[in-house]
């Protein structure tokens, strides 16, 4: 294949973002053309895998300039995998949203082409202040996305997520500046070599370093995310989380790879952070008390997770979490997408005003159940193999105290998804006088949308727990992308000749 | 030595103003902080050399990348202006202000 995929790759979403809105009161054509984007762009992330496995990085010429002007575009495994995952997930997302008919604002089918196109440029982009772009798009996006509803809540939850994040990208560009003003670049393959000898480029590093763990929530950094996410209309928390602090992990991972491990102290500050924020996030959850509160607490204690190998730094510690990485990805959006199905057919996901959900609803209660069995990492899922791998690598590494966090925030998780268990779907069902004002929005939807709405998470958990026993293929194609993270030689070559 | 006063000026003037309640201070000091960013990127190019670029380019030609960053930067702090501003506008329509902790 050649590597002008990569352009189309991100050109595709974007001219189909700013076609969607032209066809902003055709929702039908809307609806296609963004499952055909999506789906295109799947194809294409697929392809680049392949590629990119047997035939190592590719890359190109942003706009075909000569090098040393032109952005970089660079894609490794981990890249092309994150890719694959990500256009998966949005392409359930948007589905789903159609099914739930949560797609009614004109434009929500171009802001998600457009929130996907900035997380692709993340993904691909071998520029530090390209990156920052790609950050921008996709939080532009997701500011409107978050407060689409316009009501009292999503304004306040608004400012606050809009605060947070253009603080975050105010430093990241302060950073670029600084690296900028010291080594007279910022590509990833130049920046990588030259930081090392640099104390400026240290500190531009450094506030980087600052910012992106701001976005990947990363304790003590994630208060705004708990308190912003619910506020989102349910499907679009379904794909916030499979996409956003994704992405930061994602930079966290690539810039670990090429520069930051071999710096003193980050293996340990990692480490400690990863730690930290599984703990603080799952008491969090425990704490909630309506089911997507519970959930997005739950995003910044697998965020720790996320982030543990890089504390760990061994091909086992990679690979465990990147395996940890895709099938989470796939697990929360859904959980998400079962909360949404909730909130859809019940009015209401507060944990008070549900239950009995089992009885009404058994295929809505399995469709939860087995992605909630896979996030607490219960046999045979697939969060179960990737829970154990990542305890073991830590273990191997004499990180014992890691592990063992690692070990009990899983039974806080569990304990918390039984929680929104006994809350929703054991029980009683409420009273009358509790559900009296959900009533209108159970009458909408139709017996086939309802099934559709839960055959989608139900698929994704039959998944996992088929994903656990049977996860030689994926373990291979991650194992790839840790080798390529261990030995970056390749890709910095790639983006940086 | 003056970019860097100017930075550390907008900095403070900017972090004092998203300390603030309103949505329209922190809308403003929004701006105040993207101007510190873009003086810093202009800065980060060399400000000693600032002749035309590319078009008969001396010695002292300034660096047309830091140029490059700081259009973009200002484009995107100002379309994030101005959704913080349409915010601000609908708050007063949902809250009757634009303060956060007051309103139902």
């Amino acid at each position: 294949m050649n590597a002008s995929a990569i352009t189309l790759l991100l050109a595709l979403p974007l001219t189909a973002g700013a076609v969607a809105v032209l066809l902003r009161y055709r929702r039908a054509l809307q609806r296609t053309l963004t499952w055909v984007t999506l789906g295109t762009v799947l194809a294409l992330s697929l392809a680049l895998l392949t590629e990119v496995r047997t035939g190592g990085p590719l890359s190109v010429d942003a706009g075909g300039f000569p090098r040393g002007l032109a952005i970089v575009l660079g894609v490794d495994v981990l890249s092309a995998l994150m890719l694959t995952i990500g256009s998966s997930m949005t392409l359930v997302g948007s589905v789903f949203a159609a099914l739930s008919s949560e797609d009614d604002h004109p434009l929500f089918h171009p802001l998600i082409l457009i929130l996907w196109s900035g997380v692709a440029l993340a993904f691909v982009t071998a520029d530090l202040f390209n990156l920052f772009v790609a950050f921008e798009i996709m939080l532009i996006a997701s500011y409107v996305l978050l407060t689409l509803r316009g009501g009292a809540r999503q304004i306040r939850a608004g400012v606050l997520y809009v605060g947070t994040n253009l603080l975050a990208s105010t430093a990241f560009l302060l950073g670029v500046g600084l690296i900028y003003g010291a080594v007279g670049t910022v590509n990833l393959a130049a920046v990588a070599t030259a930081v090392r000898t640099d104390a400026g480029a240290m500190a531009g590093l450094t506030i980087l370093l600052v910012a992106i763990v701001a976005k990947a929530s990363l304790v003590p950094l994630h208060g705004w995310l708990p308190r912003t996410y619910v506020e989102a209309p349910p499907v679009v928390t379904a794909i916030f989380s499979a996409l956003l602090t994704k992405a930061g992990v994602y930079v966290l991972y690539r810039l670990g790879s090429v520069v930051l491990v071999e710096l003193d102290g980050f293996l340990t500050l990692m480490m400690v952070l990863a730690a930290v924020t599984m703990v603080v996030g799952v008491l969090g959850a425990v704490g909630g008390h309506d089911m997507r509160g519970i959930l997005t607490f739950h995003m910044v204690s697998q965020v720790g997770y996320l982030v543990l190998p890089l504390g760990v730094w061994t091909r086992g510690a990679i690979v465990a979490g990147l395996f940890y990485l895709v099938q989470y990805v796939a697990v929360k959006g859904a959980l998400f997408l079962a909360a949404a199905t909730v909130v859809r057919l019940e009015g209401t996901d507060d944990l008070g005003r549900l239950g009995g959900l089992m009885r009404t609803r058994p295929w809505l209660g399995v469709a939860f159940l087995l992605p909630a069995l896979a996030l607490a990492g219960i046999p045979p899922t697939s969060g179960f193999l990737g829970k154990y791998l990542l305890v073991r690598a830590a273990f191997e590494a004499e990180a014992f105290w890691a592990g063992a966090t690692a070990v009990v925030v899983s039974l806080f998780t569990l304990l918390s998804m039984i929680k929104i268990f006994n809350g929703a779907f054991w029980g009683d069902a409420p009273t009358d006088a509790d559900t009296t004002a959900s009533e209108p929005s159970r009458a909408a939807v139709t017996r086939v949308r309802t099934q559709a709405m839960i055959a989608v998470p139900l698929t994704i958990g039959l998944a996992a727990l088929v994903l656990g026993p049977a996860a030689g293929g994926l373990l291979e194609v991650v194992g790839d992308a840790a080798d390529a993270l261990l030995d970056p030689a390749a890709y910095l070559a790639e983006v940086g000749r | 030595m003056s970019a860097a006063i100017v930075v550390g000026v907008l900095a403070a003037g900017g972090t004092y103003l998203i300390l603030q309640r309103g949505i329209v201070r922190v809308a403003l000091g929004f701006v105040l902080l993207g101007h510190a960013a873009t003086t810093l990127l202009i800065a980060s190019g060399g400000v000693g050399t600032r002749a035309v670029s590319f078009a008969g380019a001396g010695a002292d030609a300034a660096d047309p990348l830091p140029q490059a960053f700081a259009l973009t930067a200002i484009v995107i702090s100002f379309g994030i202006t101005a959704f913080l501003l349409a915010l601000a506008f609908r708050s007063r329509d949902v809250l009757g202000d634009d303060d956060l902790e007051r309103g139902p």
